[in-house]
């Protein structure tokens, strides 16, 4: 099962909440694929109104409300953001995201790292969003993150895991779960995530926008859940293919003749 | 802290490990724990020149043709604990000699003219004798003369450790000796080394302490190799996880004559150490990995870049023994490479392979 902050969860497949057509669709959606985590821009809601479309459609018994500081440009931003929604909702949980560049939006890992090590400090679980550099992700665990989620590729461009060797020793290395974030746009893209031994995905794009955003957070779920089980079962790590022979193979003695 | 492996469960994995399995974890991309198991098992004796080949081929694109030289220098062979298999043991009548910061200087500058620059003090465990000020006394004066300084003494404190580090040791070698509980208690006899938990955390400390590189161990002989070997597996995977920017090298020291004559309880053949060798490289491509001279020259020599990466050459385990070479009689145990550091040099060449002697660098740890 997957603990993060000292939650467990039975889903490994986290939403966002991000351009649903409604909140009625969003909501739908969010009960068809199982998950139990649900991200939303503290931009986007009103947090002191009860009956604010977003937040109104939360079932916060059954989803761990995941605040995100997406539009946030530096550490000070997102750190001012992630002290505001803590005042008003009373979770300590934050997606830390710190994105300068609006066209690329990917993530500035100085100003992640600070704001990681300045909110740990205040008491959040944090969860940084990352590019997906192996080095960045040991800087975040060691500073209190309680999980890292680099990018598959970058957000809402639905290109699937690019940065696959990448977030292959960011797994290999982590104390603390991984979740690939962002670039996620078929199921098949979440399956291999979860195949590569990842504990969690983030996806939101590739169901808000698909023609049955429902039915595509069924297929989602149940991507998640053969990719989690064939990671288990032992797959990926076996490949006949390592049998190929390199150029420095004949030049080196093996000739075990020597030993006594 | 790293959790004390259940040995008896450990033997059982491995002795379970059928011919497929090893079959699978020869052909995986990224070998895991279960795998080391498969390696190491019986069922991977046919495959030993697979394993060769492979681990032959991972030592070459890691670290190249090259193989690094470093030599020891004994401090002192006074000490408080009782080891049945070791020439220091406090009950053996041997000659006694601790050197002074004069004495280890001048040994020192034998070492360095004969060209080394990776070097390693050794003592036994005697804290009034060689504590912590002695080693940082040490370390301050060689320190400008040498590349990098090693310790291979008792366990110490994550705050002695971090005051070493900054006196300028690079890496510290703390010996599991074995990760079965029971052997352990049945050859440790007396002295702080009795407590097994609290050389089993050292690495750790070392690692918190900030030193470079921490150096691993099992001495073969004791008990089933195959299982210290995946113990050592387990050990090497932990240190990665926890402390991710600290270098972890792994020894192999089996059993040699000694004062005391302790006889290996379990013998280990050439073989034997090969797979266990094989099966590490294999499982951790990036992991240092030292053949010292207690092995003797043919295979050393045969194994050359096959997994091992760091050989000491022309070693004398007595301390003085460079500045006074007819005084051995207080030697740890007996080499079985008896050749001189150009002699290894030699051969090291004669086989297409980089001698190296320097390839590290005072200023990393002297930079104010």
């Amino acid at each position: 099962m997957l603990t993060i902050g000292g939650h467990t969860f039975n889903s490994r497949l986290f939403l966002g909440t991000g351009k649903f057509s409604s909140s009625a669709v969003m909501k739908q959606a969010i009960e068809a694929s199982g998950t139990e985590m649900v991200t939303v821009a503290l931009r986007r809601v009103d947090l002191d109104n009860p009956a604010d479309d977003i937040m109104s459609s939360l079932d916060r018994n059954r989803c761990v409300f995941l605040p995100n500081t997406s539009g946030a440009r530096n550490a000070e931003e997102a750190i001012r953001l992630a002290h505001l929604a803590r005042a008003a909702s009373g979770s300590i949980w934050l997606k830390l995201e710190v994105t300068p560049d609006p066209r690329t939006l990917l993530p500035d890992p100085i100003e992640t790292l600070k704001a990681t090590e300045e909110l740990v400090r205040a008491g959040f679980i944090v969860l940084p969003y990352m590019n997906a550099d192996p080095i960045l992700a040991l800087r975040l665990q060691d500073a209190g993150a309680a999980a890292v989620m680099p990018l598959g590729s970058p957000i809402g461009s639905n290109q699937g895991i690019l940065t696959a060797f990448q977030i292959e020793i960011i797994i290999d290395q982590a104390r603390v779960p991984v979740v690939v974030d962002a670039g996620i746009g078929a199921p098949s893209h979440a399956a291999l995530a979860m195949e590569m031994g990842a504990d969690a995905v983030l996806v939101n794009t590739a169901i808000s926008v698909a023609g049955d955003p429902v039915a595509m957070a069924r297929a989602f779920a149940q991507a998640v859940e053969a990719g989690r089980t064939a990671f288990v079962a032992g797959m990926g790590s076996r490949s006949k293919q390592a049998h190929a022979s390199s150029p420095l193979e004949g030049t080196l003695a093996t000739d075990l003749n020597f030993l006594a | 802290m790293f959790p004390s492996p259940d040995f008896q469960q450990l033997q059982q994995t491995i002795q379970d490990c059928t011919s497929t399995e090893v079959e699978l974890a020869l052909t995986a991309r990224k070998p895991g724990i279960h795998d080391l198991a498969a390696l190491l098992s019986p069922a991977a004796v046919p495959f030993l020149e697979e394993m060769a080949r492979r681990s032959a081929l991972l030592t070459a694109q890691r670290f190249g043709k090259a193989i690094q030289l470093y030599a020891p220098i004994y401090l002192s062979n006074y000490c408080t604990n009782r080891c049945a298999y070791c020439g220091f043991a406090a009950n053996n009548r041997i000659a006694r000699k601790s050197l002074t910061l004069d004495e280890a200087e001048a040994e020192a500058e034998i070492l360095h003219k004969r060209g080394f620059q990776h070097i390693l003090l050794v003592s036994g465990e005697a804290e009034d004798i060689v504590g912590v000020e002695y080693l940082e006394a040490i370390a301050l004066r060689l320190r400008g003369r040498f590349a990098a300084v090693s310790i291979e003494v008792q366990p110490l404190s994550t705050a002695h450790y971090a005051r070493l580090f900054k006196a300028g040791i690079t890496a510290v070698a703390v010996y599991q000796e074995t990760y079965n509980q029971e052997m352990y208690k049945e050859v440790h006899l007396a002295g702080k080394k009795t407590d097994y938990h609290y050389r089993l955390e050292t690495p750790a400390r070392v690692a918190a302490a900030g030193m470079r590189e921490v150096g691993i161990g099992a001495l073969l002989g004791l008990t089933d190799w195959r299982a210290e070997g995946l113990a050592l597996g387990l050990h090497l995977a932990w240190l990665h996880k926890h402390f991710w920017s600290t270098g972890v090298t792994v020894s192999f020291p089996r059993l040699r004559p000694a004062a005391g004559g302790f006889a290996p309880l379990v013998p280990v053949s050439e073989q034997n150490l090969s797979q266990l060798i094989f099966g590490l490289r294999l499982f951790d491509p990036d992991v240092g990995l030292l053949l010292s001279t207690r092995e003797e020259a043919r295979y050393r020599d045969g194994m050359l870049g096959l997994g091992t990466t760091r050989y000491s050459a022309g070693s004398c385990t007595a301390p003085g023994g460079y500045s006074h070479p007819d005084q051995t009689d207080g030697e740890q145990f007996s080499v079985g490479d008896l050749r001189t550091m150009d002699e290894v040099r030699m051969a090291i060449a004669a086989k297409g392979f980089d001698p190296v002697s320097k390839d590290w660098d005072s200023a990393f740890q002297t930079g104010k």
